[in-house]
């Protein structure tokens, strides 16, 4: 199913400085999966080596942070949203 | 250099006090190449601390969507010190999201506000003069 994904600043210049791109997937775990294959450069920075989100990045669908559904199995629906945010934190 | 319209800049300090002892924080948008705050979005310290902050997640959506229909975009996050100087910390440097961004400090340690703004690139900080406007 197609997907589009809204990248963060940070993000765009591994997708040649789109703002939005257009991936597919059920599930945001194949969305993000889809997203870095099509987008190497993205590699490391949305996913872990082990294939869990990066911590220093949020994922939504629609107004929903992943982490509170279910996380890399959320289902994604035709028409939804995912967007991709950095993690904003520190000390 | 950092463009500040006053108003913001008492924004800024005055959403810091408001969370006082803990740490304040929240977001900025504008025109990131010129440096130029244009709206700034106080959100919520969901780590509820003195020594860390973390912006909500939810509001920085909300804040992103904002900016993006108003033709400008999330440029930068500020948050205070309530025990240290107005410098970025090990984890602020650690954790910078992006290179891009200005770094916004408000220190609350002593009766005075002190604010200062950086860039953080690859963990190296410079810190860069704000320039208050007048609106």
């Amino acid at each position: 199913m197609p997907v589009e994904v809204r990248l963060p600043t940070v993000l765009r210049s591994a997708a040649g400085g789109n703002a939005t791109v257009s991936t597919s997937g059920a599930t945001i775990g194949e969305v993000l999966r889809n997203l870095v294959g099509a987008y190497p450069g993205m590699s490391g920075q949305v996913l872990t080596e082990d294939g869990s989100l990066h911590r220093f990045v949020n994922v939504y669908v629609n107004d929903d942070d992943v982490r509170y559904l279910q996380q890399l199995d959320t289902v994604v629906g035709e028409g939804d949203e995912v967007s991709i945010l950095p993690a904003v934190a520190g000390g | 250099m950092l463009l500040l319209p006053c108003g913001l800049y008492t924004d800024i300090v005055a959403h810091c006090l408001g969370g006082f002892p803990d740490e304040g924080c929240g977001l900025l948008a504008g025109n990131v190449a010129g440096g130029q705050v244009v709206a700034c979005y106080p959100t919520q310290n969901m780590a509820a601390s003195a020594r860390l902050y973390a912006v909500d997640p939810k509001a920085h959506l909300q804040a992103d969507r904002d900016a993006e229909a108003r033709g400008i975009e999330i440029m930068g996050v500020f948050h205070s010190h309530t025990h240290t100087d107005a410098y970025p910390s090990p984890t602020d440097v650690a954790q910078a999201p992006d290179p891009d961004w200005h770094y916004v400090l408000v220190s609350l340690r002593d009766t005075h506000p002190v604010v200062r703004s950086y860039r953080i690139v690859q963990e190296h900080v410079v810190e860069e003069p704000i320039v208050l406007q007048a609106r």
